[in-house]
């Protein structure tokens, strides 16, 4: 059953992306939002948990988010694609069911 | 009865530091009550709900850790703990409250509710089911 992942928080405050990655199925998807976009910066030292999961899970970013903070593609690990709320929405409506980790 | 819906209670969270393993058990026991196919999963720091032996008196709150084992009369006969995450704390399921269910076609025989898994098995748990609520 094709599941969505949404995290919210960041994974330098939380364990929620990593939990969240190591109980993924392939072919699952995982969109950051909120504080969750601090975890798609390449330079940082978390870049692994998504980096090592690539080829197995679809990642994505909510664009909205990580202009308000001041983020941009350029900085993010390659591979994540910049999505926007409507793009959320088809995600969310596309998969069998959303899993929000809190 | 419409179509009954596989639930997952996702717990990550330890007892009484916040109140998020108090509301699951609340609304797990919802889930219960509209006969829905109810599975618990307890992963991370949420293991630790499930330690036997708590003991709030001097808190003045609530100790909601009885309510673990009634949960065999709702019918809830899945509650997976993830191996990984008990050795992470040095636990082990003799450290857990021993949960269990009556099987009404073996003349109320006492199963084990508490499923033992690796984070692989449980993976497989939540993608199967249609609902999954985090906590």
């Amino acid at each position: 059953m094709s599941t969505l992942h949404t995290v919210n928080k960041s994974s330098y405050d939380r364990n929620t992306l990593e939990t969240c990655v190591s109980l993924t199925t392939k072919g699952s998807e995982v969109i950051l939002i909120e504080d969750g976009v601090y975890s798609a910066v390449k330079a940082g030292n978390k870049a692994s948990l998504i980096a090592n999961a690539m080829g197995d899970v679809n990642f994505y970013v909510l664009g909205p988010d990580l202009k308000a903070r001041g983020l941009n593609e350029s900085q993010l690990i390659d591979g994540i694609k910049v999505v926007g709320y409507s793009d959320f929405v088809e995600l969310s409506v596309k998969n069998d069911k959303v899993s929000s980790w809190l | 009865m419409s179509e009954i819906k596989k639930f997952c209670y996702l717990n990550r969270t330890a007892p009484y530091g916040t109140v998020y393993a108090w509301e699951s058990l609340e609304v797990v026991l919802i889930g219960a009550a509209f006969d829905q196919d109810c599975s618990l999963v307890f992963v991370d720091d949420g293991v630790y709900q499930l330690i036997k032996g708590q003991d709030t008196t001097d808190l003045g709150i609530k100790n909601f850790s009885p309510t673990y084992s009634a949960l065999g009369d709702y019918d809830i006969k899945k509650i997976y703990v993830e191996k990984e995450s008990l050795e992470a704390r040095g636990l082990t399921l003799d450290d857990l409250q021993h949960l269990v269910w009556e099987d009404e076609d073996e003349d109320w025989a006492e199963r084990d509710s508490i499923i033992l898994v690796t984070k692989d098995e449980l993976a497989k748990v939540i993608d199967e089911q249609d609902v999954v609520l985090s906590f």
